[in-house]
């Protein structure tokens, strides 16, 4: 009876997306508190769904008792359930945030909630056109949230996402039909096992199904050369949708494309289509070098944490291309923590704008002077997602990396060690970057009037920050000041909402805490790890 | 014309050419019209006819899908309880996709022309140099600008706000 978790985890945000509109009839700001009590019974699905996972190993369910092959199977596995404790906490943790920064309305907690069941349709569908229905409702709702603001400029950069985000589904579609005209079928265990049957791996039809489902997933992902969409959506999207966004939508579309690769193609075809792993390669690491770079000469610091997303992502595809046990490991870990960092990093780049007005690199000059709280949480996950360890951030670089170097050791050719050194090179530019803001945070006051060079110079950088500026007591001397109406708290000396404020440092110490579970984490991924690489 | 077809004729490889266009042209006319809306997505500045260009971009897949499940003879899968399966059947799958892909397509069409009527109400053009142009001189402005509008804006974008996918449209100032 326990199957049943997976299609009731599915309708729960999606019924109760229907609510914040039909009850916004009568009664307004209605939208919140449903969207809480709906994410919190997500988070409580994941939960059951997770321990089962843990005590059962992969369970699945037929819809509407039409048995698979035939009816649309939902699945959950290692994988599955990992990326949807990160799609439900995540949701949940964003919507402490968008109470007090925006956008309001009911209309937005709807679209917010149908994202949501998107999301957790993708992670859990064992379908590849369900994938595709999932993926779309996913793209529409994110269309309609980025330009929940109703500004212009946001209005542009969502349409330019959904240009190019409709392409990159109907790409994924047209490899969906041609891998059916090869097989016949849609669900994706039979179709790894008619491939075999019925058409062979070296099938140009099957070869180009996988070239269109990854060319596709790619525009979705945001890989280096069809990324374009992203920085601009990140930047011009309402702080709480960037947040939720950067954590679950494009990571969701990288958990797609670890699922076809692996569960639908299998690793066999990757290591018969030597052409095909080489240009995902090739691509991966362009992504890599070209997003740490554009990161680094950023100056806005959503566009900044954009860029840096698609170098992460082209990590993750590496380790999918590379197609070795410890690579996928580290590919699964980053999809992880990657989600986990940017949530942190993009809610503390929209805490610091709702309660200073910050939005840029220039604008922080001692921020952690007036808030070292919010300063520290984001210097932390900000080192993690360089990749300094013990964090998770270090953990998933360092399994990819020498899933790389393996990968060239046992006659992968010149391209893992390729990816290393790419890796190796995106982590410097990502230091980079982040130590450009941890200096604008601890260091930059110094000489401006009203600071104290002594306290802001503080060696005390990357302990959380929290001795370094705590006793400077004159709360608006220093060059970025709050703004009017910035929240106020009694215990910190931070002028941000303070329940975002809790789960930022919470994250941050997540992030660091997760660094520590390297063993539990190859634990747990083992079970997939070795079902595919059997 | 039989001067054109002797002279086609008379290559193998454009005998295979004519044979692809005589026998499978469905699939000609899916590639072309694929080509087609892709060119016009990259090529036209005018952003609703980008968005006609995704239109007529998914609707070669529709093609692709529904060429697939053509059988030649074939009949309407319906099987009378108790009748004998004797018949060639259509596939009904292929056609219940693009029955959901059509959907799909309607309501992201929906969400595109509502992006584009908030553009031009902000703006005043659909071009994108022209648009291009005008975010520039916009500069960085809008950040700040655009936060404050948020907050002000809260309490009407509650009580307006048609809906997820019409957002915008009609309601906008």
């Amino acid at each position: 009876m326990t199957d049943v978790l997976l299609p009731v985890a599915i309708a729960v945000p999606i019924v109760a997306a229907t609510l914040p509109i039909a009850l916004g009839l009568w009664y307004e700001d209605v939208g919140w508190p449903i969207a809480a009590v709906a994410t919190t019974v997500l988070v409580g699905f994941a939960g059951a769904i997770g321990a089962e996972v843990a005590l059962g190993g992969r369970f699945s369910h037929a819809l509407g008792t039409y048995q698979p092959p035939v009816g649309i199977e939902l699945v959950a596995d290692e994988l599955s359930a990992a990326v949807l404790v990160l799609v439900a906490t995540v949701s949940l943790a964003v919507l402490a945030f968008s109470r007090v920064a925006g956008p309001r309305g009911n209309p937005f907690y709807s679209g917010y909630l149908l994202l949501v069941g998107g999301l957790t349709g993708l992670v859990l569908t064992g379908d590849l056109f369900n994938l595709f229905v999932f993926l779309e409702i996913v793209g529409i709702t994110t269309y309609a949230l980025i330009a929940a603001d109703r500004s212009g400029a946001s209005a542009y950069a969502s349409l330019k996402y959904l240009v190019l985000g409709t392409v990159g589904a109907s790409l994924y579609l047209i490899g969906v039909g041609y891998v059916f005209l090869a097989t016949g079928t849609l669900n994706m265990l039979d179709v790894q096992a008619q491939i075999v049957e019925q058409a062979g791996y070296a099938d140009p039809l099957v070869q180009a199904s996988y070239a269109f489902i990854v060319a596709g997933l790619a525009l979705k992902i945001a890989l280096f050369p069809v990324h374009v969409w992203q920085p601009d959506a990140y930047q011009r999207a309402p702080d709480a949708v960037t947040a939720l966004m950067a954590a679950l939508v494009s990571t969701t579309s990288a958990y797609a494309l670890i699922r076809v690769s692996y569960t639908v193609f299998t690793v066999d075809f990757l290591a018969a289509n030597d052409a095909i792993t080489t240009a995902l390669l090739v691509v991966a690491g362009a992504s890599i070098l070209s997003g740490s770079a554009l990161a680094a000469m950023q100056s806005d610091l959503k566009r900044m944490f954009a860029y840096s997303s698609v170098a992460q992502f082209g990590m993750i595809a590496g380790a999918v291309g590379l197609a070795n046990e410890t690579a996928l490991l580290g590919g699964m870990v980053h999809l992880i923590g990657h989600g986990l960092l940017k949530f942190g990093l993009f809610l503390g780049v929209g805490m610091l704008s709702l309660g200073y007005g910050a939005r840029r690199i220039e604008d922080l000059a001692s921020v952690a002077r007036e808030a070292p709280y919010t300063a520290g949480a984001i210097a932390v996950l900000g080192l993690a997602l360089v990749g300094i360890p013990p964090s998770i951030g270090f953990l998933g670089k360092w399994y990819i990396g020498v899933g790389a170097v393996e990968s060239s050791l046992t006659g992968g050719g010149a391209a893992g060690v390729g990816i290393a050194v790419v890796i190796f090179v995106s982590t410097l530019f990502t230091l980079a970057y982040v130590a450009r803001l941890i200096e604008r945070f601890y260091f930059a006051g110094v000489g401006l009037p009203g600071g104290h060079g002594d306290d802001a110079s503080d060696p005390a950088v990357t302990d959380g920050g929290h001795g370094g500026a705590s006793e400077a007591s004159e709360a608006d001397a220093g060059p970025v000041s709050p703004v009017e109406d910035a929240p106020r708290s009694s215990w910190v000396p931070d002028r941000v909402p303070p329940a975002s404020l809790a789960l930022l440092v919470l994250t941050a110490l997540t992030a660091v805490a997760l660094g520590f579970g390297g063993f539990a984490l190859a634990e747990w991924f083992d079970p997939y790890l070795t079902e595919v690489f059997a | 014309m039989t001067g054109v077809g002797a002279v086609l004729a008379s290559g193998t490889a454009a005998t295979s050419a004519l044979k692809v266009v005589t026998t499978r042209h469905a699939y000609v006319a899916f590639a072309l019209l694929l080509c087609v809306g892709l060119y016009m997505m990259i090529a036209n500045p005018h952003l609703v006819k980008k968005i006609i260009g995704l239109n007529l971009f998914q609707t070669a897949i529709f093609l692709l899908f529904i060429t697939s499940a053509y059988v030649d003879g074939g009949a309407i899968p319906i099987v009378p309880s108790g009748a004998a399966e004797t018949e060639t059947f259509v596939s009904p799958l292929p056609q219940v996709i693009v029955l959901t892909a059509i959907v799909v397509g309607v309501s992201l069409t929906a969400v595109g022309l509502a992006l584009c009527i908030r553009i031009y109400d902000e703006y005043g053009t659909l071009r994108t140099d022209t648009l291009r142009e005008l975010l520039r001189d916009e500069g960085s402005i809008p950040e700040r600008a655009q936060f404050g509008d948020e907050t002000t804006a809260t309490d009407d974008g509650a009580a307006t706000d048609g809906g997820v996918a019409a957002t915008g449209g009609e309601t906008d100032d």
